[in-house]
């Protein structure tokens, strides 16, 4: 691992170092909610999935969803982190139009899930690893809207009940960059469990954000905390602006003050939430309409085995058994899918091309159509085919980008060899035409093959261009550089 | 520990009940009373000991992850003090 240049804040004392931690709320994929038997489903009615439970009618008591405690074991599993078969859920006291039950049934002291790790794909291609506290098991809440009427907030308790995964980071990261590359990677890890599906815009994944300034060397200072940050662009900005708004006021002789702040993504700038003065003083104590949560070590074996190939083995696969670079393989196992279409292009053929191929021209062409790797514009078939018929000398690789792009623009999926047949671009590897065009060529130059000859090497490109170009670039590429070689010495 | 007005000012203020002025000392004593109490319960040994959470079973049952409740908005809004089409209505919370 090479040592990156440490991030740095500059102000008028010198340089200051940023902590970050984070804090991400997961929303668990299931059917029903974390203690109740209503849907989960997004965009429904107003208030169609909600039960007595959820509503917080008295005397309605709350039952544990299974698959809930299930995916949180598995998310914990794949963050390499202690499992507690003994856990406890505690209620997390505050008054919001939205929280029915005034309180949320949390966990507090006893998660479901203690200390892992994740390792994070810096962008120059090394790993660094970040401390996880904690995962536990919550509710959500309702959807507050304020903007449906002029005097009242409208309240849909559709999301109350929804099990959230809170998943906690040391304070471990220093720069904007491994903020981001912890949520990226947090993402991936989520989406190949099958957890969560990750999804930032839809507040299915939702960040709070912790950041604090020192100077290198120093113990942590007061940290702030930024709510709700609903990208990973906006986390690494609002970072970026905390920091230097926390640099400002120690440098001023002022101290910074624990709170909790928000993120304006339009002025770029954090401001603090007045509201929630008194929001750290909880009152948190054991819910008394809940048993502790015991699990069997058996049931969590089984969960074990049940699990994906996760991106950071996935990844060393490829640098192992394909030869590929930490960067390439990073990029190619960050979507199950781009995974999936990767090895099914790589299987049997040249794993290196095979990446340059799925990461250049079919990510290109993506990009181009604005289409997602699952209704790619060419299957993983077909581009193996055409990679097929490059390996047998079929057609070159100038060839092959130009039927690449026939495929793409066709939209139908069609077959490379079709298109090499009907367009006529089957390579020239027959020596006397390619030794015919080459002599044409050289007499219609003479004079370049004179420079040549005295010494001018860098003319050889020339004579390959023109060589191509007389052969509407059929000819095999390395028969036309023997050629060539041959006759210009 | 005793408990000063500001702290049962703040702790009634967390509970969202609305107490007079003169009525704090009172409230005050009788919260002391029951700190009091509990300081007495703290005195005994619970070193290593697990929290006793249930007379009966030790483990929460769990549920399937069966949709089997819900769809019922006419019930769930059946004690609302005001709606809106189906929302809960109640006083604009300014941010």
């Amino acid at each position: 691992m090479s040592e990156a240049k440490p991030y740095r804040v500059s102000g008028d004392t010198g340089e200051w170092e940023v902590v970050i931690g984070l804090e991400v709320h997961a929303q668990v994929i299931s059917n029903a909610k974390l203690f109740s038997g209503a849907a989960t489903a997004f965009g429904a009615e107003p208030n169609t999935q909600v039960s007595f439970v959820d509503a917080a009618f008295p005397g309605m008591l709350p039952v544990i969803n299974r698959e809930c405690v299930a995916q949180a074991v598995r998310t914990g599993l794949g963050l390499n982190a202690e499992i507690n078969l003994v856990s406890v859920f505690d209620r997390k006291n505050y008054f919001y139009a939205d929280l029915p039950a005034g309180y949320q049934i949390s966990q507090y002291s006893r998660p479901v899930v203690g200390k892992g790790t994740i390792l994070l794909d810096m962008p120059d291609g090394t790993t660094r690893e970040v401390g996880i506290t904690r995962l536990h098991l919550e509710q959500d809440a309702g959807k507050s809207l304020h903007d449906q009427h002029p005097a009242k907030s409208l309240i849909d308790l559709n999301r109350a009940g929804v099990a959230l995964m809170e998943i906690v980071s040391e304070p471990d990261m220093r720069s904007p960059e491994e903020a981001g590359a912890y949520l990226r990677k947090l993402r991936t890890i989520l989406r190949y469990l099958g957890t969560c599906d990750g999804n930032m815009e839809e507040g299915s994944m939702r960040c709070d954000v912790n950041v604090s300034v020192r100077k290198p060397g120093e113990g942590f200072r007061t940290r702030c905390e930024v709510k709700n940050v609903n990208s990973v662009r906006f986390v690494m900005q609002a970072i970026e602006v905390e920091a230097l708004r926390q640099v400002r006021v120690w440098e001023e002789g002022g101290a910074v003050e624990q709170e909790t702040r928000l993120y304006d993504a339009n002025k770029g700038q954090t401001r603090s939430m007045r509201s929630k003065e008194h929001a750290h003083d909880y009152r948190y104590f054991p819910d008394p309409d809940l048993l502790p949560l015991v699990l069997d070590p058996a049931w969590v074996e089984e969960l074990k085995r049940g699990l994906p190939e996760l991106p950071d083995a996935r990844k060393a696969r490829y640098m192992r058994d394909f030869g590929l670079s930490a960067y390439d393989a990073g990029v190619l196992v960050l979507e199950q899918e781009t995974a999936a279409y990767y090895e099914a292009v790589a299987k049997g053929r040249d794993a290196k091309l095979a990446a340059n191929w799925v990461m250049g021209d079919l990510f290109a062409a993506l990009n181009k159509t604005g289409r997602s790797i699952e209704n790619s514009p060419v299957s993983a078939g077909n581009l193996g085919r055409l990679l097929d018929l490059m390996a047998d000398n079929t057609i070159s690789g100038r060839i092959a980008k130009q039927v690449f792009e026939t495929m793409i623009e066709a939209g139908t999926d069609p077959d490379p060899a079709a298109i090499v047949e009907a367009e006529g671009l089957r390579q020239v590897t027959d020596t006397g035409a390619i030794e015919a065009a080459v002599d044409a060529v050289m007499a219609k130059n003479a004079d370049k093959v004179a420079e040549y000859r005295s010494g001018k090497d860098k003319l050889f490109g020339f004579f390959v261009g023109q060589v191509m170009k007389a052969m509407a670039g059929k000819g095999n590429p390395a028969l036309v550089n023997d050629v060539l070689k041959k006759k210009l010495s | 520990m005793s408990l000063d007005a500001a702290t049962v000012r703040r702790i009634a203020s967390l509970a969202r009940l609305r107490v007079p002025e003169d009525q704090l000392p009172r409230l005050g004593q009788e919260l002391n009373a029951i700190l009091g109490w509990i300081e007495q319960l703290n005195e005994v040994n619970t070193g290593g000991v697990e929290p006793l959470t249930g007379s009966a079973a030790l483990a929460m049952r769990m549920r399937e992850d069966v949709v089997n409740d819900g769809a019922q908005p006419e019930a769930v809004l059946s004690n609302a003090p005001e709606r809106i089409d189906a929302f809960y209505a109640v006083p604009k919370v300014v941010e």
